[in-house]
């Protein structure tokens, strides 16, 4: 950002980036059971609507899985709909996850991605969205709270798209980035809503044409419903990118499906997503200053996965190191995206060896020194077979 | 330009504000900030921390702050409780809300009574003096890096009550005033 561009920034939490962006697309249904671990950003539409500064209906529920339900009949009868949730919440909504997807209902619902009990915690990893990688919606990570105002923004658009039809969820890191606040540039709701017009749903709800959707298919047709799902996601991946580089165009900034960073010279890369992408983008001029030829690979669209990215910034490369927040119990590797990055490498045939880390769970803070450490682990490129669970007591 | 700070308050004191009082006042000067509350199970009165970046350059960096550049203690009885210098760094400062007028360890210390100034203006909200405006006065003095100006308009944003407003801006005027190098031993 130029000097004159951070002028019209206003600090804004990531949460609050987020309400932001609700309130700029003219969001018309908001669903959300108001307790903990409920976050900030369905009080701060609370305020817009109570201002008046949205015209939008707000519905209690009485629970997560409710909230995620209200959503999803919203948005099939052509309203846009949003929710927002984290952790217990999260999980709790775990059925109705299954039932937006396969009813190809587009909304969008943000995560401030934190850990799951038991015991409790309320800090974050991502056990919450990577307990839900398989339920069928379009994910996508945020690094920045001006990332996540421009992705809840475009996530609308892709999840809208006609050829798309799918959820959108938007993850970034509860806490760390959730309450941090810093400069966001919001934009008119004039200019959003040009960018990203509501659109007419297909197959409606409408009580002067009723029909039921979502009935029992037997074993005859249920298959071709899933399978329908299946191209319905990797068919989104071109619309993904087309929706962010018009993004750019409109307001001069993109992300790309995934982001390679200190990436041309360097022999190995660290893959991580979120907060510790930002993180480690302020470190890796210092890493490097170590002699410690390493770059970036920031995991922004997680499914689709950009395997094609994946290929291109790894080809030159001798080690990807990956980090997962989350555990994948008893798994090859227990790091959830390592074991997909395992088959990437497999399928393609690449000559690319894995370090599998997990780290930061439960917010377990890792510091320049745990990165530094993690960097000449992948800089040196030996073979690790099981998974490092970096910073655990044992 | 690149510093860190740590404020140490307590839960309802409104550190929280304070930093994102001092970031919003820090992006009105075309720089770049963060302010980064510290959650854990909170209870009102428990010492919680806050911590905040200002740079010229954008900030890419989210996590919590371990060293550093400046402590800003709201409450003088946390020095009590809790280790407040915990990982300032060699050459870092404190600025605190002191009835005494004393320098901690070893350390270049501000100091202001922002707990009168506070008063002084009927910023009490349940018995508790707010200081968390008037604390900033005392950092915009100490620190150098955001101008008072700024402080007063971020407060102005900050406050939907132009009159609450008011009061605010004007506490963190006294105290950047009144602020100065604590005690003789510097």
């Amino acid at each position: 950002m130029a000097l004159e561009t951070v002028k019209k920034a206003i600090p804004l939490s990531t949460n609050h980036a987020i309400a932001n962006a609700v309130k700029d697309l003219d969001v018309d249904v908001i669903s959300a059971y108001p307790i903990t671990p409920q976050t900030t950003v369905v009080e701060k539409i609370s305020e817009f609507i109570a201002k008046g500064e949205l015209d939008a209906e707000y519905i209690h529920v009485e629970s997560e899985h409710s909230a995620l339900s209200a959503a999803i009949s919203a948005s099939l009868t052509g309203a846009r709909a949003f929710t927002a949730t984290a952790s217990q919440g999260f999980a709790l909504m775990h059925e109705m996850l299954h039932i937006a997807s396969g009813l190809r209902a587009p909304l969008v619902m943000s995560v401030a991605m934190r850990s799951l009990s038991a015991p409790i915690s309320i800090w974050n990893d991502q056990s919450d969205l990577f307990n839900a990688r398989d339920s069928g919606w379009i994910i996508l990570f945020a690094h920045t709270a001006q990332e996540a105002y421009d992705t809840i923004i475009q996530a609308y658009k892709i999840a809208e798209d006609q050829n798309v039809l799918l959820p959108v969820m938007v993850g970034y890191d509860g806490y760390v980035m959730s309450h941090t606040i810093e400069p966001v540039i919001t934009e008119s709701r004039e200019k959003v809503i040009k960018f990203a017009p509501k659109k007419q749903y297909p197959y409606k709800l409408d009580p002067d044409k009723p029909v039921s959707i979502g009935a029992i298919t037997p074993p005859e047709y249920y298959y071709e419903f899933k399978y329908q799902q299946v191209n319905a996601v990797n068919n989104s991946l071109p619309t993904i990118e087309k929706v962010d580089e018009e993004f750019g165009k409109t307001f001069g900034r993109s992300y790309g499906l995934m982001e390679c960073y200190m990436c041309e010279d360097a022999e190995a890369l660290i893959m991580t997503n979120a907060s510790y992408a930002s993180t480690l983008k302020a470190f890796l001029p210092d890493i490097r200053k170590e002699g410690i030829k390493v770059g970036l690979l920031r995991v922004r669209l997680y499914r689709p996965f950009p395997l094609q990215k994946f290929i291109e910034y790894t080809s030159d490369k001798k080690t990807v190191l990956v980090i997962d927040r989350a555990i994948s119990y008893g798994a090859p590797f227990q790091g959830p995206l390592a074991n997909e990055i395992s088959g990437a490498i497999v399928r393609e045939g690449l000559k690319l060896n894995l370090i599998s880390v997990v780290a930061g769970i439960g917010q377990r803070t890792v510091e320049y020194e745990d990165f530094l450490a993690l960097a000449r682990l992948a800089y040196e490129g030996k073979k690790h077979k099981e998974t490092i669970f970096y910073g655990v007591r044992e | 330009m690149y510093l860190e700070l740590r404020f140490h308050g307590r839960g309802g004191e409104g550190a929280v504000t304070a930093a994102t009082i001092l970031a919003r006042a820090a992006v009105l000067e075309g720089k770049y900030a963060q302010a980064i509350p510290n959650f854990s199970a909170e209870r009102r009165g428990a010492p919680v921390e806050v911590y905040s970046r200002i740079s010229d350059k954008p900030i890419e960096k989210h996590s919590q702050v371990r060293n550093p550049d400046a402590i800003v203690v709201l409450d003088y009885e946390l020095i009590k409780m809790v280790n407040v210098l915990s990982g300032l760094k060699p050459n870092g400062i404190a600025i605190v809300n002191s009835p005494v007028n004393e320098p901690l360890d070893n350390v270049k210390t501000y100091c202001v009574d922002a707990t009168k100034i506070a008063k002084s203006h009927n910023l009490v909200i349940s018995g508790w003096p707010t200081v968390n405006t008037a604390i900033l006065g005392a950092v915009s003095k100490a620190l150098g890096i955001v101008s008072i100006d700024s402080i007063s308009n971020a407060i102005a944003e900050q406050f939907s009550s132009p009159n609450i407003a008011k009061a605010n801006a004007a506490a963190a005027l006294d105290a950047y005033k009144m602020t100065s190098l604590c005690g003789d031993s510097y």
